[in-house]
This record gives C-alpha cells, structure tokens and sequence, in this order.
C-alpha cells in the first residue's frame, strides 16, 4: 500500500490518517510541494493526481490538479501523483507534463496552458489588456512575488519538446485512484469502501464516523482546527455517488462528482449552474470538492445551497432503511444540522427541469475569486408574456442556514416584469433572513446587498424592449 | 570615477538573464529553510503555547502536563532563557512574555518529536491567565492616550496664520488599516549546534545580521558564536526585515538547551496570528487653499497603529512625515506624529515602510477637496506640483522638479487619458449600476535607509587558482532577482564569464555585520535587468526623507547625502538599484559632514555604527553629480475599474528607481545618531 509519486512508490504503513498528502510527499524528501496555507487557498501545495472519468469508463484517465494539503494521506493511493514545480514564470519553461520525473509545480502550468489555450501556441499577449488574461487561471495562487506573467519578446526557439508526452504511457501504467477497500490502522482509520452497502454498513457500525469526499471542508478543520476523528469514510470514489443522470423532467447529480467534472459534463444545461461554478472556490477546490459535501456540511455560506435552492432541488438521501427524497429547502434544520440522520450518506441531488430562463448567482465577497461569500443570492426566474410566472430565489449568509427568500417570489409571481415589480420586490429582499454582523460583513450591509441584487438582474437581463421606462 | 564604475564593453551586467534559480524554481530543487529539514536527522518541533486573551497576565505556566504528552522533549520557558529574554532591539519585547499582549502571544513553546505532538503539547501546557483590559482599536488608543516611542514633527512655516489667510480651508481625517504580508513561505528557522558548539540558524530572515544579534543574546553568547545563514526566502515584503529574529532564538534556545536540531516553522494561521503587519494610520487634518487651488497649508496628525511594541514603528511613522507632501509644494506644514500603543501584533516594515501611508493622507485631502473647490482632482494636483528652486518640508531641495510636470504630461499623452476619461463617461451614462474611473496620482518615493549608515554592503570574493570565483554578499535573495545581478556585477566587474561565477548563500559568518535587505537600497532592488533601459530613462529619482529629525537640517548635510547611493548606482550601470553591493567590497559611502541631528541614539543606533565603523575601507563621499538626477520621482498611473493602467513602466520605475539618494544627516557612525527610527525605509 503506497503512494506513487514521479513513477516511485513510498509506502503508507505507519503514516498516520490525518496526515496530509503533502506533508507525506514532503516527508519523502519531495520539496517541489509546500505548504503556503493549509487550507487550499494559495495553490503552493498542488499535485497532480489520476483519475478516470466518471461519465466516460473508455477515455484515458485525466490528470486532475488538487491542493495536496487537503488531502488525507489515504485518499490517494498509488495515484501517480507528481511531485510538481511549474514554472514560476510562463517564459521560462514551457508547458506539458513533467519531463524525467523531474517534478512540476501545477498552478502557473494551469495558467500558462489557458494562455496557450486562449493565444493560440505561438503567441502570447505583449501585454494582458482588457479581458485577454484569465483571471481564473490565476484563482487559487496567492503567492504575491509572481508577478503576471511579462511576456517574452522572442520565444525561446530551441528545446521545443515534441508534443506527445513522453510521460504519457507512464499514466496508464499508474491507472486511476480507485476503491481499495478497508484499511486498518491501529487507533484512526482512514477507510474507503468499495460500495454503498459497504459505506453503510460503516457509518452504521460507527456513528462517530466522519464521510469525506473532496476533504476540502474537512482537510481545513483538520489542518487549522486540529480535528482527529477515529475513523474517516472516503466515499469519493463510490461508484453508486458518481453518476450523472438526466431523465426527461430532471437531471440527477451523484453526490460525489467533483465540481470540475460537473462542469464539464452539464455545461449549459443548466444557467444558473453555468452561473456558479466559475464563483465557487478555485480550480484546484473544484477539482476535490464535490457538490454533495458542500450541502452536508450545511454551511450557511455554502456556495451551492442557495443556487439549488432558487432550482428547488431535491436531495436524495440513502441510509440502510433505503433512500429518501427530501426537497432541499426543508433539508436544513439548523446552523451546520440537516435532516441526514446519522448513518444516512447524501447520494444526489435532483435538478428539476426545464430549468429557469433568467438565472444569476450574485456572490458578494472581499475578493473576487476565491473567497467566501459575505451574501449570496441565486436568481432563478421565468418570464412569459411580460409577466414573471415563477421566481425562486435562494439566499446565503442571512440566516443560520441557506434559504428561500419566499416573500420575494410572491413579490415577484405574477407580476410584470418591470422596474416597479423589481423596486418593489428588492424592498422586500432587503428585508429577508436574520442577517447577523461578523467578520465578514455587517448586517447592515448585507441587507443592502441583497436589497440591490434583484435590481442587478433587472439591468444584467435588459430584455426584449418590455421593460418598463427606467426612471432612476 | 573609478574604473569599476564604468560598465565595461561587454560586460553581462544588464543583459535579460533569467533568475540564476530559475531552473530550480520551476523543477521544485530550489530549497527554502523548511525543505531542509528532511535532509537533517533527529530534528525537534516546535509549536508556542498561545494567549487566547488580547491582554493578559500570566498567573502560572505549568508544562508537566505537557511532558505526558507523547513525544513532547521539552517546553521551554522564560527560565530557560541564558541571556536576554527578550526578542527586539528595544528591549520592549520579551521572547517569553509574562504579561501576553496580543492573542496568539506566545508564552512558552513545545518541542517534540513530530509537529503534530507539538501542537498537541502546546494544548496540554497548563497556564492560568488574568485578562486585563485591552485596546484593540486605533481609536480607543488615542482616547485612552496610550503611545509608545517619539513624537516627531515635521515642521515648516507657519500653519496657523497660513491656515487663517487661506482662500479655502477644510479639515476632515483619513483613516487606512494595516495590511498582512501573506509571503508565501511562512517564518521558517531550523537551529543545531555544531561540534564546536557553535549555534548554526537556518532563517527566513531579510537581516541575517540582526537575527543573529538577537540570538546572540537570547542565548548570551558573542555573535561569534552564532552563524545565521539564509538560503532564499519565498518572499519577504518587509515581514522579515524584524519579525523572525524571536523565532529563530527560540530555535537556537531549543536547540542549545536539548541538543538536538529544532525546526520552528510557523503554519499560516499561526504566522498570520502572531507576526506584524503593516501599519494602520489615523490622520486628521486641516488644509488651505488659495484662490486659486494652491496648496497653502497642512496641519495633520498622523496615529500609526504599532501594535503592542514599538518594533519598527518609529522609523515607519519617520517615512511617512517624510511623505505626507508627496509631489506637492505646502509652504506651510505641521505634522505630528505618534505611534499608539494597542493590544495587536507588533506591527513592522511593510513595502513603503509608511511612505504609502504618509502620501495617501495628502491624496485623500487632494481627493476629497478637489470637488469641493470645483476642480477636477488631477488639475489641482497639476497646480501644486514643486516648482523649480523650492524644498521638501524637512529641507532637501527638490531638484529638477520640472520634470514632474513632463512625466505628468507624458503620462497624459501616452497614457491616452483624454480618450480613456471619454470612454469612461459614455460608459458611465450608459451603465446605470456599474461605474468606472480612472485617476492620475504622482508619487515622489524617498529611495534608501535615511540612516547613512544602512546604505552599505559587503561581499566576500574568493577568486581560486582555476579562476573560478564564488561570491558571497549581505544582501538576501527573495525572489527579487539579487543573486543573479550580483554574480553580473561580479562577473562584469572582475572581467570574466558569468559561468565562471557562482554565490554561496547568504551567512553571517562569511560578511558580517550587514544592513537589512530593504529599503530598495542596496541589496534588495527587485532587479529585472530586462527592464533596466526603462529604469535608467526614467527622470524619476527620488529624495530621500530624512529620519526623525523634522526640522529642516542643513543643505549642505542634504547635498551630500546621496553620494553613496548614486554611486554604486552608476559603478553598476544598468540595475535598478542603488547602493548594490559589488564584488569589490564594500560600496559604503559616507557623508564628510557630519549634520546635527536630533534623533535619539539608542542602542540601535549604536550597534548600527559599530557595524558601519567594521566596515572595510568606506568610500569616501563623492559630491553630487548629475549623474542621477534629484528628487521628484513622479509617475502616474492610473487607478481604476477600467484595471487599465495608463503608464506602467513609468510607474514602475518611478517607483524602483534608485537613483539616489539619502536623506540629510551625517554619519550616524560618528554621531551614533539615529534609532532606526532615523530612516529604515522599509523592503521592497
């Protein structure tokens, strides 16, 4: 049992389960990773690891960029993960994989590769200008000595690789992280079932037990908490939480796709989802983080809550008693508590369909990408004739837990869809929630942003001529 | 002019070379402090037992519990200090506290086997607190009267009939919060005793010389018997300029009192919990126009919020006084300043070193007034730019001032401004709830430590039989690109292929006694020789401020003051920096005069000249030449939603420009004048 990292396997025996992923690789002498956080914000402690891809069994495992720091010691196993130093700077070494097992740091390769991407190969932007430079290819790497990019004057010409990756057999050699069934330590566990019955059974055995998926939540509590539990479930890999469904009147989302893989597989079925993804977190977050864990650890500035919420979507719950459906406004109960009993994993989540016209996820935060939201508010909204025949709106950080803001939408339903409708309903916005002063904002100002939010719609949706004469 | 400071046909100084780490960088071998410490065996952790209270007293610290605990070898605590507990320069801040003044105050530190016993020992150290009363605000400071360190004025004129005469006069304060350095590695020190009981400290230090005196006496040991070497850091920005010299003592205490090697290296919540930051600043002011949108008077008081000791903060508060006219003649000036005194970390060095904070108090007034007078806000600063013949308000002659008005006008053209303002009013007309600006603000940016003293350096270069050379120098790398100029310095300034040159790491053992990597001075300039054409084009060049002294000090102390600087910056042509520190030795230029000054000698001064006076054969002073033009470093750029930026480069080198300068004052060596409060302009 080990992990394989740049072709060469280091054994887990005796690593302790909440050891990290990084101090693991870092304790092997590897010190192309570091900790620059430890909460999977700054991007210094990112590897690569393999993985198959859920929706497509036949197509190559991918190459997924994850925040080491994050991630339990066990949850990797023989990954092929890489020790990884990019270029600090795009000019000064070229893209692609690592070459002789000589490490890679990721971040700046993701960004060099959506320069490359949005440039063409040849040709980099003298200067990033307006929009040219993608700044979510920067998301997740803090570190403030890089500058952006300069780019070069000339290209270096000589040490062009050949574009087929040397490396590449060696990935299929590595084969994917896959279920490795029980693995028993002394005093703490980290334990990945094979199957559902198998999580289950687990959970019912040991109600204490912690389930991770992406750790992204949980790799930050333990790393800057100090939390230890004795046994972890990791149930990312379980086939039965994986799966991407669509029937005619709703897509069903398995609980344990990350969000990357959500992304690729549904884009543009769903607005508002379009609309979210590209706020929540940073890459390397998406790439772990799923969207089943983000709606059990019940936070009430979970990003994804308030947009399933303005979708009235429903979560699937599945304990040994079988599954139930519970529709996700009624999940939440409380600060961080929902209706999931104890022993009961959270299997998908349904999307209704069709899927509301007029969607937008205004996340107000301190910085742009990256952060957590002060307030958030998912719009979701069908106009027919002039006239709004259903509005669901979901709020984040007003209350202890996300909500519908009910007396919006009935502020909103049948009414035209006009300036006044929207002035009038914002007042009523304003006055949603219990919103609190902290940290991260006062009330006063989140009911100030959420008594603008539906006016920002108005004005981002300037639509078919119908609307009304704008006075202000 | 010697010979050396011309830059030789040929010479790779200049040349767009890439970061001589480059390749290490990108592959992941590049090691900091804390990679080392899987290459050493048997090494210990350490992890501080914290305050959870802003401000309490220790009642008891009981470490048995701690012991139980599996792994844990030792705690150490204020007893076990051999030296002086104490972590600072001023003796105002014990290493092991017993009174906490912050949360996160570390009271007693845990050494164990693993880091995760440590943390868990830190948990299991038994200590009563009794909280006392805490100031946390800026505000509630200043209202409970609680200040540390000097007062300093910075005054010219007078403000009071000016302010009675003047058109128009306005008042109001400006507040600004501190900010966190976020350097992506963490403080990082890793200590072991040698076989001849010599204490050797890996450190992420800007100021292996300090960190070592701190040591030192932590330990009560010469400095001989302290080595402190500095591989790289992953970035400084001020925040280890003054912040890791308690660390890398506690370390040293560790590994001293058990042995074996101990590795202190901060997570980020623990860095960010217990190191200082920049400092906030309250001003309140009033200000006069005349008729016709002059400036005509400035009465301010400028609160910087140290945090619980005074650390750099005098120094900091000197630099912006020294900043708060910018690029703007006042005729009459009075400014205050003090340093409040809060229950917070100890707020330090941060780029700018309290020149950005001086100089947004004035652009603020300008801003703010600028509507109030019906002007627009880029015209009235046009109207008080300095004129030709005219002085900053601590006396240094600004010298070709109009080139402030040129850069201005350049900036206006090439930056486009006038069709960017129209676009941005067609956009504004046409978006009802999303706006754009753009604005134009000059900055005149003093270059340098103002203590004369700090503008040194020192290498140490061994030339073999084989004609390789290795080259080892004060300054610490960062990222900043150090390195790589100085192996072309010293390949440029010793005639031969820059393969032929490598450099050692920075140690304390090899060239003593140093300067801070700050101040954009000497060994910190952020060298991207690629741009160097830009850098030396630019008219840009900066004053720099004076320390503490406010009253304006003599001319001829101020003429003279920038020869060290310039020197250097012309003996290696083409860097951004002045004051770099050369494969011939020393470049450490001082004053002949010796200018009175008024600043209080403290301990700090002291050892700063005991480190000038060790230096090898100082330059002597050269006078003023036009070789690097004076002050008035202007540039404009524009801050807007628009996130264009109207003039980079010339900001850029507006800003990094080195070309001179030091401020008035005479040589700190002689007169042991000057607390770094005398002028530590903070790192770049």
């Amino acid at each position: 049992m080990g992990v394989t990292v740049n072709g060469t396997t280091y054994p887990l025996d005796g690593v302790p389960v909440h050891r990290s992923l990084l101090d693991h690789v870092r304790d092997q002498g590897l010190t192309g990773a570091k900790e620059g956080c430890a909460e999977g914000e700054c991007g210094a402690c990112s590897v690569m690891v393999l993985r198959a891809d859920p929706t497509d069994t036949q197509a190559p495992p991918r190459w997924t960029a994850l925040n080491a720091c994050l991630v339990p010691r066990g949850r990797v196993r023989r990954p092929g993960g890489r020790d990884r130093r990019g270029p600090r700077h795009p000019r000064r070494a070229a893209p692609g994989p690592a070459r002789d097992g000589r490490p890679r740091r990721l971040p700046v390769r993701l960004l060099h590769a959506r320069l490359r991407l949005q440039h063409g190969r040849r040709v980099l932007p003298a200067r990033p200008r307006g929009g040219a430079f993608d700044e979510h290819a920067l998301s997740g790497n803090l570190c403030r000595c890089n500058r952006l990019p300069a780019h070069p004057r000339r290209r270096p010409r000589a040490r062009r690789r050949p574009r087929r990756r040397p490396a590449r057999a060696a990935h299929h050699r590595a084969g994917p992280d896959r279920p490795t069934g029980r693995r028993h330590r002394r005093r703490r566990r980290f334990v990945r079932p094979a199957g559902l019955d198998e999580a289950l059974r687990l959970l019912a055995d040991e109600p204490d037990a912690v389930v991770v998926a992406g750790s992204t939540d949980w790799g930050v509590d333990v790393n800057l908490k100090g939390r230890r539990v004795p046994l972890l479930v990791g149930v990312d890999r379980l086939p039965e939480l994986r799966t991407l469904h669509e029937a005619p009147d709703h897509l069903e989302i398995g609980a344990a796709l990350t969000l990357s893989e959500l992304e690729r597989g549904m884009a543009g079925r769903v607005p508002l989802l379009d609309a979210l993804w590209p706020q929540f977190a940073s890459r390397l977050i998406r790439n772990g983080a799923t969207l089943g864990g983000n709606l059990a650890t019940g936070s009430p500035i979970g990003d994804s809550a308030p947009v399933l919420l303005a979708l009235e979507a429903d979560v699937v719950l599945v304990g040994p008693d079988g599954e139930r459906v519970v529709p996700l406004d009624r999940f939440f109960t409380g600060y961080r508590t929902s209706v999931r009993r104890p022993g009961e994993l959270l299997r998908a989540v349904r999307i209704p369909l069709p899927a509301a016209g007029i969607a937008a996820f205004h996340k107000i935060a301190k910085r742009r990408y990256d952060d957590i939201s002060s307030v958030a508010v998912a719009h979701a909204l069908d106009v027919r004739d002039g006239t709004v025949v259903r509005a669901r709106i979901g709020l984040g950080g007003v209350a202890a837990t996300p909500v519908r803001a009910l007396a919006t939408e009935a502020a909103l339903e049948g009414r035209p869809w006009s300036l006044e409708t929207v002035l009038a309903a914002s007042e009523v916005l304003s006055q949603e929630g219990t919103p609190i002063d902290d940290q991260r904002a006062s009330a006063a100002y989140r009911r100030a942003m959420l008594g603008t939010s539906l006016q920002r719609l108005w004005h981002d949706h300037d639509h078919d001529g119908q609307r009304a004469e704008v006075t202000a | 002019m010697s010979a050396l400071s011309q830059r030789p046909a040929g010479g790779v100084v200049g040349q767009p070379l890439p970061h001589e780490s480059a390749a290490l960088h990108v592959t992941g071998h590049a090691l900091y402090t804390d990679d080392l410490v899987g290459r050493t065996k048997d090494v210990l952790h350490a992890h501080p037992v914290a305050s959870p209270h802003a401000h309490a007293r220790v009642v008891t610290l009981d470490p048995t519990p701690a012991l139980a605990v599996p792994g844990v070898v030792r705690v150490l605590t204020a007893d076990d200090v051999p030296g002086v507990n104490d972590a600072g320069v001023k003796h105002d801040e014990p290493l092991f506290p017993a009174e906490a003044m912050f949360v996160g105050h570390a009271v007693a530190w845990v050494l164990a086997e693993t880091a995760e016993q440590a943390r868990l020992g830190a948990l299991a150290v038994e200590v009563t607190w009794e909280p006392l009363p805490s100031l946390v605000s800026i505000h509630d400071a200043i209202a409970a009267d609680s200040f540390q360190g000097g007062q300093p004025r910075l005054l010219r004129g007078d403000v009071e009939a000016a302010l009675a005469e003047a058109a128009h006069v306005f008042s109001g304060e400006t507040e600004m919060a501190g900010q966190e350095h976020f350097y992506l590695e963490t403080h990082a020190s890793l200590a072991l005793v040698d076989e001849a009981g010599q204490v050797f400290v890996q450190c992420s230090t800007q100021h292996p010389t300090e960190t070592q005196d701190i040591v030192a006496h932590v330990l009560g040991v010469p400095s001989h018997a302290v080595t402190v070497q500095c591989l790289r850091m992953g970035g400084g920005f001020g925040g280890k300029e003054m912040q890791p010299h308690g660390f890398a003592a506690v370390a040293a205490l560790g590994a001293t009192l058990t042995g074996r090697p101990v590795r202190l290296r901060l997570s980020r919540q623990l860095d960010m919990t217990m190191t200082g930051k920049r400092h906030g600043f309250h001003a309140q002011w009033r200000v006069g126009f005349d008729e016709d949108g002059r400036l005509l008077a400035l009465d301010a008081t400028l609160t910087s919020d140290g945090g619980w000791s005074l650390d750099l903060s005098e120094p900091v508060l000197a630099r912006a006084l020294c900043h708060v006219d910018n690029a703007y003649w006042i005729p009459h000036v009075r400014v205050n300043g003090r340093v409040a005194q809060t229950h917070k970390t100890s707020q330090t060095a941060f780029r700018g070193f309290g020149g950005p904070q001086g100089m947004l108090v004035i652009e603020d007034v300008l801003g703010r007034c600028a509507p109030l007078l019906g002007l627009e806000p880029d015209e009235l600063r046009r109207r008080s730019f300095y004129a030709p013949g005219q002085s900053t308000p601590y006396g240094q002659p600004v010298r070709h001032p109009e080139r402030l008005q040129r850069v201005w006008d350049a900036v206006l053209t090439h930056g486009d401004v006038a069709r960017r303002r129209a676009d941005v009013d067609a956009f504004n007309a046409a978006h009802e709830r999303t706006k754009r600006a753009i604005a134009l603000t000059p900055v005149k940016f003093g270059i340098s430590f103002n203590l004369t003293a700090f503008n040194q350096a020192g290498a140490l270069v061994h030339v073999y039989k084989d004609g390789s050379v290795l080259v080892t120098h004060g300054g610490t790398e960062m990222g900043q690109g150090l390195h790589t100029k100085m192996l072309q310095v010293a390949a440029t300034a010793l005639g031969v292929p820059l393969a032929r040159v490598r450099l050692a790491p920075t140690r304390t053992d090899k060239v003593p006694n140093t300067s801070a990597t700050a101040a954009s001075s000497a060994p910190t300039s952020t060298a991207a020789p690629s741009r160097t054409p830009a850098s030396r084009s630019a008219t840009a060049s900066t004053p720099s401020p004076p320390g503490c002294s406010a009253r304006p000090p003599p001319t001829s102390a101020s003429r003279t003051a920038s020869s060290a600087a310039s020197t250097a910056s012309r003996r290696c042509p083409g860097k951004r920096s002045s004051g770099s520190p050369t494969a011939s030795g020393s470049s450490c230029g001082r004053p002949a005069s010796t200018a009175p000054r008024d600043c209080t000698g403290t301990r700090r001064g002291c050892r700063a000249s005991r480190s000038s006076t060790s230096r090898t054969a100082p330059r002597p002073p050269r006078s003023r030449s036009t070789a690097s033009p004076a002050p008035t470093g202007c540039c404009a750029s524009t801050s807007s939603t628009t996130s264009a930026t109207a003039c980079p480069r010339s900001s850029t080198s507006a800003r990094w420009r080195a070309a001179s300068s030091r401020g008035p004052g005479g040589s700190p060596s002689r007169t042991c004048a000057g607390t770094r409060a005398t002028g530590r302009p903070g790192d770049a």
